[in-house]
Parts: structure tokens; sequence; C-alpha cells
């Protein structure tokens, strides 16, 4: 089977289970088209921050600072914004995440600091300039102020012609997914309300972020370019002795690296929320680092696992049922994983992934209501319970994190 | 040797807190602000008697939070699950220091061991994901990090809050047998009576008492041997039959005990119970403190005093109309010139011993000829 039609069917069989979970707690919102929005929606952040880390790990440096590359990205997504509208915000915030990450190559690139220190730097200092730019930017006549800019325009929305029912040259062209959704099938009108979800109401900026997905993964490893900057995250000393100029490319990785967690956080003002507020990011940085490990430093993986985390954040703004039906998804994926693990005689994944979906099926049954905190806690239980059970089997880049001097020996 | 080694500890720190002085002016410059005016007020101000406590005060929790930082550090393991430790830690301390009562000092230790349980099993938690699974304690901390935000917001607001008066949502208050006293008679036989309201937190004195601890843990005991000999080679120290497993948890179980005990100072010395606006963000600016402290306990004591200093002076700058965001700045930039200046005093030291060496064994080659 190849690729790409194996990844169609795991996301068939994701969205049956849905479905069927949705179906058992009475409830369609499951696979409702705004379900689907929003998880898209709160994804592509992640996704960013997520692709970014691809970049700047695939030439072996660490990138924890992408929280503050994020954060500048807000601030200067919301700033460029105010001043010439919405896209200046997006080129903005683009250069905002880059000079962030432009100091981080500086630090560990040339000055050979561990990277996790400068990236603890960069979180740090990410959150106090902003603030003093914000002090010295939105004074009190301007409606914001230290913690918050004024309201910002945000970027328009554009549906799909023909699959969704977008405008096509001021022609209502038919809504082919809202239509196979209202036609109410058990299973195909869930797909449908899935996919209408993607296709209608789709933001320019989210077009953009899901389209950087094969662009990442064509730039990466289908040019002379991408080979080079991977060859530097996977041993530096071999791609020197080969004549790349290792130094440099880690300095592209990087810089790019700022660029879309920039990118990122520009999404989360220009898209989102129409203003910049402190603490907007919300970790998200963090848990873009998390996807990128959940895809194991691929971009299709880095995909999937946003789009995990986006999707358990959107449960959070629409009731409980919605919640204990996903938990039982959820809970029945891992049951089945069980057997499979049987089948294949792995006694101790049958037993752990079993007693792990028995106890989210036992929480499901005993717990009527999932309290709020814990939904906020989701992507970060995910990365942790994805990382304990498959740390093994993740391979990061070999020399991801490496010190690396040049002409040095390793 | 000594000497030049001496050299390099103290003169790093120093030159990166002066460049980041530098960069911190020309930021205010760039701004129009004159930086010798917001410097001149904040050392007026903060020079004063109630400032010079309340920079103890600050320092306190930034030094504990560091030596947690630093215990893994000396064996090369990164706890950023310094903060989600401490909050979890403060809230089930306060929670259950307020259910008992106990002879004075007994009540204090039964309080601060309860919050060093805490830490322990937090941070233990990332070493033993660690050994066990092979989880980078990196990304766990950070994991567990906003897991414990998570999970303390779910325990103090659907159990453990009992008062609630107006908009403060709180624990119940500890007995005041679970009180640590303040200073201020100590500072009174010195002749220092600082203003009402203005109290030197007790703790202090356990603070002291666990750099000194830290010392002796890290310097002088077989355990700070092998924590050292593994952080410099993990495998020269397995080869000698340390078990690195064993020193990952062990570390980080020490680690998050002491982190559990960076709240304590606050908790037991000035609010008595938990408050939704607990201080936040010690365990971050602890990973600083402990940078520029370079692991060492009075490198990491000047480093808190002067973090300390910085924010309780940089009060002031909001009445000269300076943004005293300038001093997160400051933070930040000290991190990053801290360890830059120390790979580049580093790089010449080598570069030195190896012409030294060099220009040795000219002058041997050099001496059978003559």
């Amino acid at each position: 089977m190849s690729k790409p039609v194996r990844y169609m069917l795991y996301a068939a069989g994701g969205v049956l289970l849905l479905t069927i979970a949705g179906a058992v707690t009475g409830t369609s919102e499951l696979t409702a088209p705004n379900t689907a929005t929003a998880a898209l929606r709160l994804a592509i952040p992640i996704l960013l921050a997520g692709l970014g880390g691809l970049f700047s790990e695939r030439s072996g440096v660490v990138n924890i600072g992408l929280e503050g590359m994020m954060i500048a990205g807000t601030w200067f997504g919301a700033w460029g914004s105010w001043l010439y509208g919405p896209w200046a915000g997006v080129v903005l915030g683009l250069i905002g995440g880059a000079a962030f990450g432009l100091l981080h190559a500086l630090a560990t690139v040339t000055f050979n600091v561990d990277h996790i220190v400068s990236g603890v730097a960069i979180n740090i200092l990410g959150l106090g300039a902003m603030r003093f730019l914000s002090s010295i930017t939105y004074g009190p006549d301007t409606g914001g102020s230290v913690v918050q800019s004024p309201s910002v325009p945000k970027i328009g929305d554009v549906s799909l012609p023909f699959l969704a029912g977008g405008d096509l040259f001021g022609w209502d062209s038919p809504d082919f997914f809202g239509w196979l959704d209202r036609l109410d099938i058990f299973f195909l009108s869930d797909i449908g309300g899935i996919l209408k979800g993607f296709f209608g109401g789709l933001n320019w900026l989210t077009l953009i972020g899901v389209i950087l997905v094969p662009v990442t993964a064509w730039v990466l490893w289908r040019t002379a370019w991408g080979l080079r900057l991977r060859s530097c995250g996977e041993d530096p000393w071999a791609a020197e002795s080969l004549g790349v100029r290792v130094l440099r490319m880690k300095y592209y990785g990087v810089v790019i690296s700022g660029a879309l967690a920039g990118l990122g956080g520009a999404f989360l003002v220009l898209v989102q929320a129409g203003i910049y507020r402190e603490g907007m990011t919300a970790g998200r940085g963090f848990i873009g680092l998390g996807a990128l490990i959940f895809g194991n430093w691929l971009p299709a993986g880095v995909f999937s696992g946003s789009f995990v985390f986006g999707f358990g954040d959107s449960l959070r703004f629409r009731g409980t049922d919605i919640v204990r039906a996903f938990i039982l998804a959820v809970a029945i994926a891992l049951l089945l994983a069980a057997l499979y693990a049987i089948f294949k005689k792995s006694a101790r994944r049958a037993v752990v992934m079993g007693s792990v979906g028995a106890g989210l099926l036992v929480f499901y049954l005993l717990v009527g209501q999932v309290p709020n905190q814990f939904l906020s806690a989701t992507p970060y239980l995910i990365t942790l319970f994805v990382l304990a059970a498959a740390a093994q089997r993740l391979r990061m880049p070999a020399a991801d994190g490496a010190r690396y001097a040049k002409g040095e020996a390793r | 040797m000594r000497r030049s080694k001496l050299l390099t500890s103290v003169l790093a720190p120093l030159i990166a807190i002066f460049i980041s002085f530098a960069i911190a002016s020309i930021v205010l410059l760039v701004v129009d602000i004159d930086p010798l005016t917001a410097y001149q007020a904040m050392w007026t101000f903060g020079t004063s008697t109630e400032s010079l406590v309340s920079m103890v005060n600050r320092a306190i929790p930034l030094f504990v939070s560091a030596l947690a930082v630093a215990v893994g550090f000396k064996m090369g393991l990164f706890n950023i699950g310094v903060e989600g430790a401490y909050l979890l830690a403060a809230l089930v301390a306060a929670y259950f220091g307020a259910l008992f009562v106990l002879p004075s000092v007994l009540h204090v230790f039964a309080i601060l061991l309860i919050a060093m349980a805490v830490g322990a099993i937090w941070n233990g938690l990332a070493g033993w994901l660690k050994v066990k699974r092979g989880v980078h304690e990196v990304i766990s901390t950070i994991m567990l990090n906003f897991i414990g935000f998570s999970l303390s917001a779910y325990l103090f607001l659907e159990h453990f809050q009992q008062e609630r008066e107006g908009l403060i949502v709180a624990t119940s208050a500890i007995p005041a047998s679970g009180w640590i006293p303040s200073l201020n008679p100590v500072l009174a036989w010195f002749g220092v009576e600082p203003r009402a309201g203005t109290e030197l937190h007790g703790f202090l004195i356990i603070a002291i008492v666990l750099g000194v601890i830290y010392h002796y843990l890290v310097n002088r005991s077989r355990f700070g041997f092998d924590l050292r000999a593994s952080g410099i080679n993990p495998s020269a120290a397995h080869a000698s039959g340390v078990n690195p497993k064993r020193m990952v948890v062990a570390t980080m179980v020490i680690s998050g005990a002491m982190a559990g005990l960076v709240g304590m100072s606050t908790l037991l010395g000035f609010t008595h119970r938990y408050v939704q606006d607990f201080p936040s963000g010690f365990g971050f600016t602890g990973i600083a403190v402990a940078l520029l402290g370079r692991n060492h306990p009075v490198g990491i004591a000047f480093g808190a005093l002067l973090f300390g200093f910085l924010e309780r002076s940089s009060i002031i700058l909001d009445l000269e109309n300076v943004p005293r965001e300038i001093v997160t700045i400051f933070f930040g930039v000290v991190v990053l010139a801290v360890v830059i200046v120390y790979e580049v005093v580093a790089r010449y030291a080598t570069r030195r011993a190896v012409a030294a060496a060099a220009r040795a064994t000219a002058e041997l080659e050099e001496a059978p000829a003559a």
C-alpha cells in the first residue's frame, strides 16, 4: 500500500471512530463542520511552530525558543496590522520571529552556547522585549496598554469553489461537501461535515499554513539545499568534509524556524484574536515542539500532531458532551491498538495500551463532566504519553543539539 | 592555574553583567530615555532599608530555585520543571498544612516535608521517564510544567479553595504554629529598623542552610563526586561503577525536593495560604540565576541578590516614566551574555594553555641541542 493511501485509510478509520463515539454519546458535533474549522484554526499556529522547529532541528539546532519567537510574532503581527493592515502584520510577524531566530543562531551556531540555555534565554527575552515595546508603543491615546494592543484588522476568509460552495468571480459555486453533510447518511455525511469544515470559511493564512506542509517536505527532501541542511543535522562533520557550509546552513535553518514561529504568532493575532494580548501564545510554541516530536521530525507527522492537538484544543470550547465522546473514541482506539498488539504478540504494549484504554473507558462511564482544567492539559498529556510509549522508536536527527565548531574534530 | 580559574569564573559573570547594562542602556537611549537618570533613581530607591529587605526577600526563592536547577546542571541534566513543581508543592503544602496543628517548629518542618515530597515526586517523574522510557528531561519537564499548572488550577478551584473574600480566592490559612517568624528582631540587634510592614523573611536562614548543604552534597560527598563525574563524562563514570540510571533519578528527585521549597518563604513567611495570584516565575528566573552564578552557591547568592535588587528597584521606574520591563530585557540578555562570555573566555583560556604548552615543548626541544 502506498503511503498516501495508508494515511487516507488511517484518517477514515479515525473519522469512523469519532462517528461511532458521537452516536453512542448522542452528539453529532464531533464531526460537525464547525468543529473541524475550529480544530484547523487552532492547529495552524501549532503547525507553524512545529514546522519551524523542523527546519531548526533538521539543521541540528534544538529550538526551545520557539515560544519566545512566537511571542515576537504576535507582537509584530499586531503592530504591523495596526500600522499598515493585516498583510503588513504577516510580513512583520515573519520578520520579528526571524530576528529572534537570528539571535538564537548567533548564540548557538557562532558562539556554540548550549542550545537549551539559549532557548530559555530567548523565551525570557521575548516576553520582556515585547512588554517593553508595548509600553513605548501603545500609549493611553492608542487604546492599547502594556499588556495589549488596540484591536487590529484581521485577514478575511475564503471558501473553496465547488468543494465547499465558495464564490467564483461573483458566482455561487456548488457546495459539494455541505450537500454531503446535509444528506445525513451515517459515516459518509460525517466525512462530508469534516471536509466542509476544512474547505469552507477557509482563511487565507490557514491555506498558506496547510500548503507549507508539502512545500516544507519538498524543500527539505527533494532539493539539494534541503539535503545539505539535513546533513548538518545528521552529521555536520561529514557534511563539512563534503564541502557543505555547515554554519551557514544552520543559520538558514534557525532563522527560517524563527520566521515560521513568528508567522504562527501572527496567525493568532490576525486570524483568531484580532488583538495582541500578553501571554496569548499560552505555550503554543512548546506544543509545536510536542507536535514535532509526535511527528517524528517529519512534515506530515508534524501536521498530524498539530491537528491532534488543535482538535483537542477545539473541544474545550464546545461543551462537555463532545469531550466525553472524544474520550470514548480515544479509548476505543487504544483498545483496538491493544488487540493489534496481542495479534503481534507484544504483551507489554498490549498491557499498557489496554490498561490505559480501559481506564479511559471507565472514566467515560463514571464521569459525567470533564473538568475544564484537564482539557487545557490535553496536548501536554498526549505529548508525554506518546513520548513515553514511543520514544525508543522516534528518531531525531542524529546530531540534533550537538556542539559543532568549524574545522574541529567531533 | 587556580588563580586563572578564579579569574574566569568571576570575570565572566562580571563582563556579562556589564554587557547587559550596556545593552539595556542602548535600548533606553534608542527610545530617548537617559539611562543614567534611570539608574540613579533605581540606586537611590533600591538602597533604602525597606528596599534592601525586599531585595533579600525576593532573592530567597530565586536562590532556592537556582540551587534546584544547579543540582541538575552539575550532572548535565536540565530541569526546566522547577516552575510547575514549586507551584504544585506550594498549593498542596498550603492545603495540608492548614489541616493540622503541631508544635510550632514541627509544624513548619511537616509543611516543608510535604512540599519537598510533592516537588520530588513531580520532578522525579521526569527522571523516571528518562530512565525507563528514554524521554528527554527537557521535553518532559516542559510538559510536566503545563500539566502541573492545570492540575494545580483544578485542585485549587475544585477542591482546595476555602475562602472567598470579594475577588480574593484562597485556601484556608495555615495556623500560626506553621508560620516562619520574620527576622526583624535580628535586624533590630544591628540597629536596623525598617518601616512597619517590611519584614525580612525567616526562611532566609533555611535558604542559607540549603546553600551549605548544596555545597557539601555536590563538592564534598561521594554522591557529589559521582554526580559531577556523570556530568563531565558519563561513560567514564559508568565504567568506574556509577549507576547512571540511579544517578538520573536521584538527581531529579533532589532537584525536585529543592524546587518544592521555592514557594515556602512566601507561603510560610508572608501569605500563610495559597492565593490565586501566588507569585509565579521563580522557576524560570531561577534558571537564569543558576547560569549567572555558574552553579556555585556563592555565585548563585550574588545572582539572586542582583535579580532581587533589580526587581525591587525597577518599581521606581514607573514614576520616572521609564518602562520597567527594561529589567526583564536585562534578565534575558544577561543569560545569553553570561554563557557567551564564558564560552569565549574558555576558548581564549584553552588557546593560551595550548600556546604555553607549545612554547614549553619548543624550549625542551631546544635544550638538548644547546
